[in-house]
């Protein structure tokens, strides 16, 4: 076996391998790591910059900073951004970086196969808000519904640029699922049972099931509304005897699992800070995992509370109204056990704590609006106003966000190994967290108020003035905020590298080997008797860890580079993005064509080029 | 990938099953949904075309701009003959399988062609069926019927046209001496994405041909 004459002699200083060709051809999950971190932290600065916009529009009545249809794709950009380009890679930064390092894996199970996906959501982002510059940006809203979204209410490209563009991202998420549930399922370190897994692992491996059962369903919605768009169907057209509640059905089907992949990563990351920052093992870990999975399978039965408004009848009504509030027992499960975790432990008050305190408080408050909804009668009067806003932004900022950032903060180190700055890192928690409740609490009162959501401005004289003022105030505080982390990074990288292995005194396995890890990650492989192996060794050692060596490592067989995911996934590009041309230039087929033969040709000679 | 690599990486899974095999058994589990939303979706419309043709004959419909009876369009016949050759087919691949594992080249070469050809038929007779419905007058838009029918039967018969390229390719490999025992789990992993793309049309055919 290879692994038996493994050089672990201290590393004599080998020729870091960094132009731009590496990061180019790079399969190593880390580097992949940081280029969804990278690439979505762009998407989430133009999503947050499409917010601010729609803030200073609405800071007064009658106001003309943009027009009715800007507003229109401003809304309609800011949520497919903020999900699909935002939030979701950012997670996928994590799941990239992590997954391997904390089962004690060399990286994922298809290394070519996830620069693919990179790759393909790269393009598929960049696809996406091209549309901008050609000013045909999508303007139907991110749930797409039919029949707005048909040719004869939508006419131009923009929804062509949404559907198209939804769709190529979406195979980046398919592969990335496939590849994240296969590593978690195969490639844990001996001794790491399913149970023994960090609670980051487990919901990422949850996440990775619901993006795989539910991502099918909008492939194949987003199908039929293209061959509506462009190939004569009526699948939701009601002259052709389609029914546009199917397309509510569909992408409500794929929706709702779609709120639990936004969160369950955040809920993980959490999970991970709050016993380091405690210093006491997670409470009920396994309740934990058991809440979650309920959460995913409950999370595919609950879709129809999205479409109350259509009048579904009594019997659906009702059905989705209780399960509906039953998602909110596991979740409540979570809330008290992260507590329970806090409670007596001798608490470090840094930054990745603040972040996920906040997490915990702000998701509490988005959780209950949550249950508001859930009762038809009242969802009917907070449909499609502000509440609505209120209550998924306080979920999804509130939330997800907020247990992002815990996570950038408690991971920075040991990606790049520096540390940010927790003077810094403090200020920029006040500021989100004012700026963050500044700007969405009020929204509570102008919903209840009447205030419609999705609508460009509002006359002056209905009460709606004071609060949108403030609102705007909060929004540009939460810009700041930004800004600030953007400073902290700045400065971070400026400082030598000088993070040791394990700042937090950590509990799992990525903090037993040097910040940033080297290219193999683990020159051996630590043992797991428990779900915290870190704290295991601490222990072991009378409370102190041996800072790991930089270790030679050679004899290490570690996965080639290669371009072909790229060829790949500039084939996808070709076969998806061609379609836009189907009307204006109908014998431009030649590009789907091109383009299949692309992607035909790269998997190819993926498939036959040595991995390693 | 080297001899020694790919031993070791068939050896060290936490299940003891191949990554790719888990892989494959994932992308099966996902694409259930695929199909499980293509035929839902045939199912909601079904009955709801407002004109001919349809699927089986009715006394009255609306065709050609008048109310009149109406013939079936479906060619039972033909689609069972098809429906047989791919199920058969599932049969051969495992023979073919049983043929690489025990290093018998020449039953792999045989059965897999075998296989290939049983994939070749079906696709022909999807190819002839949607060229015979597109003559009869059923564009792909003509009504709920056509669409969601060329929609279903197509992404599968796309799906087949697949697996006879992977399986194809694999069938040169073996001809060229290339698949020996100890790489059959490729053959064993393009089998299992086979016997899914069988198993779908065994839902597909009952569901769109036989009930009415």
């Amino acid at each position: 076996m290879a692994t038996s004459v493994i050089d672990r002699s201290p590393a004599t200083h080998a020729p870091e391998n960094t132009g731009i060709w590496s990061w180019i051809t790079t399969v190593d999950h880390k580097r992949i790591g940081i280029l969804y971190g990278a690439t979505a932290f762009l998407f989430f600065l133009i999503g947050g910059l499409e917010a601010l916009f729609m803030r200073i529009q609405l800071m007064k009545p009658d106001n003309t900073f943009v027009s009715a249809a800007t507003f229109n794709s401003l809304f309609t950009m800011h949520g497919t951004t903020m999900i699909f380009l935002g939030v979701m890679p950012l997670s996928a930064m994590f799941f990239n970086y992590f997954i391997p390092l904390q089962i004690g894996a060399r990286d994922v199970a298809f290394p070519r196969l996830n620069a693919f996906s990179y790759w393909v959501f790269l393009l598929g982002g960049l696809f996406i808000n091209f549309s901008w510059l050609i000013n045909a940006a999508p303007n139907a809203g991110w749930f797409g519904y039919a029949n707005l979204t048909e040719r004869t209410y939508s006419p131009g490209l923009n929804t062509d640029f949404w559907v198209l563009g939804l769709q190529i991202l979406g195979i980046a998420s398919m592969a990335a699922a496939i590849n994240f549930f296969v590593t978690i399922v195969n490639l844990r370190a001996p001794g790491m049972k399913m149970l023994r897994m960090p609670m980051f692992v487990w919901m990422s491996f949850i996440t990775q099931i619901l993006l795989l059962l539910a991502f099918p369903v909008i492939t194949i919605a987003l199908v039929f509304l293209m061959m509506d768009r462009h190939f004569g169907t009526h699948f939701f057209i009601p002259e052709g005897g389609g029914d546009p509640i199917l397309w509510q059905h569909l992408f409500w089907i794929f929706g709702h699992p779609e709120v639990y992949i936004l969160i369950l990563p955040a809920f993980g990351i959490v999970s991970e800070v709050l016993p380091v920052f405690s210093r006491k093992p997670l409470f009920g870990y396994t309740a934990m995992v058991f809440s979650g999975a309920f959460i995913a399978f409950l999370g595919f039965g609950v879709w129809s509370h999205h479409m109350f408004a259509t009048g579904m009848g009594p019997f659906a009504d009702s059905f989705f109204a209780l399960s509906t509030m039953l998602i909110a027992v596991p979740t409540g499960v979570k809330i008290f056990n992260w507590i329970g975790t806090l409670w007596g432990g001798s608490l470090q008050m840094k930054t990745p704590l603040y972040f996920a305190l906040g997490m915990i408080a702000m998701f509490i408050i988005g959780g209950l609006s949550g249950v508001m909804h859930s009762s038809p009668p009242a969802d009917l009067q907070q449909t499609d106003t502000y509440f609505v806003v209120a209550h998924f932004h306080y979920v999804l900022f509130g939330g997800s966000i907020f247990g992002l950032t815990a996570g950038a903060y408690y991971w920075f180190p040991k990606m790049f190994g520096r540390m940010l700055s927790e003077k810094i890192g403090k200020l920029h928690f006040w500021l989100m967290f004012i700026g963050f409740n500044v700007t969405f609490f009020p929204m509570h009162f102008l919903g209840l108020n009447g205030m419609p959501r999705r609508v460009y401005t509002y006359p002056a004289g209905l009460n709606f003035e004071f609060w949108n003022r403030i609102q705007t105030y909060g929004s540009l505080l939460l810009g700041v905020s930004f800004l600030v982390f953007i400073y902290n990074l700045w400065q971070a990288s400026r400082k030598p590298a000088d993070a040791p292995a394990d700042p937090w005194k950590g509990a799992t396995l990525e903090w037993l080997i040097p910040s940033p890890p080297q290219e193999f990650n683990f020159a051996d492989v630590p043992p797991v008797n428990s779900s915290m192996p870190a704290w295991d060794l601490r222990r072991a050692g009378g409370g102190q860890l041996p800072e790991p060596p930089r270790v030679s490592g050679a004899g290490i067989h570690m996965p080639r580079p290669s371009y072909w995911p790229v060829v790949a996934a500039f084939g996808v590009l070709g076969v998806i993005g061609s379609v836009l041309f189907t009307e204006a230039f109908p014998h431009w087929y030649f590009i789907t064509l091109g383009g299949a033969a692309v992607l035909f040709y790269g998997v190819y000679r993926w498939a036959f080029e040595p991995a390693f | 990938m080297s001899d020694a690599a790919a031993h070791a990486m068939e050896h060290h899974t936490s299940t003891g099953i191949d990554s790719r095999k888990v892989a494959i058994w994932t992308l099966i589990g996902s694409e259930c949904l695929f199909f499980a939303s293509l035929i839902s979706t045939y199912l909601v419309y079904k009955g709801k075309s407002l004109v001919g043709p349809l699927p089986h004959a009715e006394s009255q419909c609306m065709l050609h701009g008048a109310m009149q009876k109406c013939e079936g369009v479906f060619e039972i016949k033909l689609v069972t003959t098809g429906t047989a050759i791919l199920l058969f087919s599932s049969f051969f691949v495992v023979m073919a399988l049983y043929g690489a594992q025990k290093g018998n080249r020449k039953m792999l070469v045989g059965w897999l062609a075998a296989t290939v050809m049983c994939g070749l038929f079906f696709v022909s007779m999807q190819v002839y069926e949607f060229n015979h419905f597109y003559h009869k007058g059923m564009g792909y838009g003509t009504n709920l019927f056509s669409s969601t029918f060329y929609t279903l039967t197509g992404f599968h018969g796309s799906h087949v046209s697949v697996g006879v390229i992977w399986l194809s390719t694999l069938l040169v490999l073996a001809i060229r001496g290339k698949l020996p025992p100890e790489k059959s789990l490729n053959l064993e992993i393009a089998a299992l994405y086979w016997h899914f793309v069988d198993v779908v049309w065994i839902v597909i055919f009952p569901v769109v041909y036989l009930m009415r």
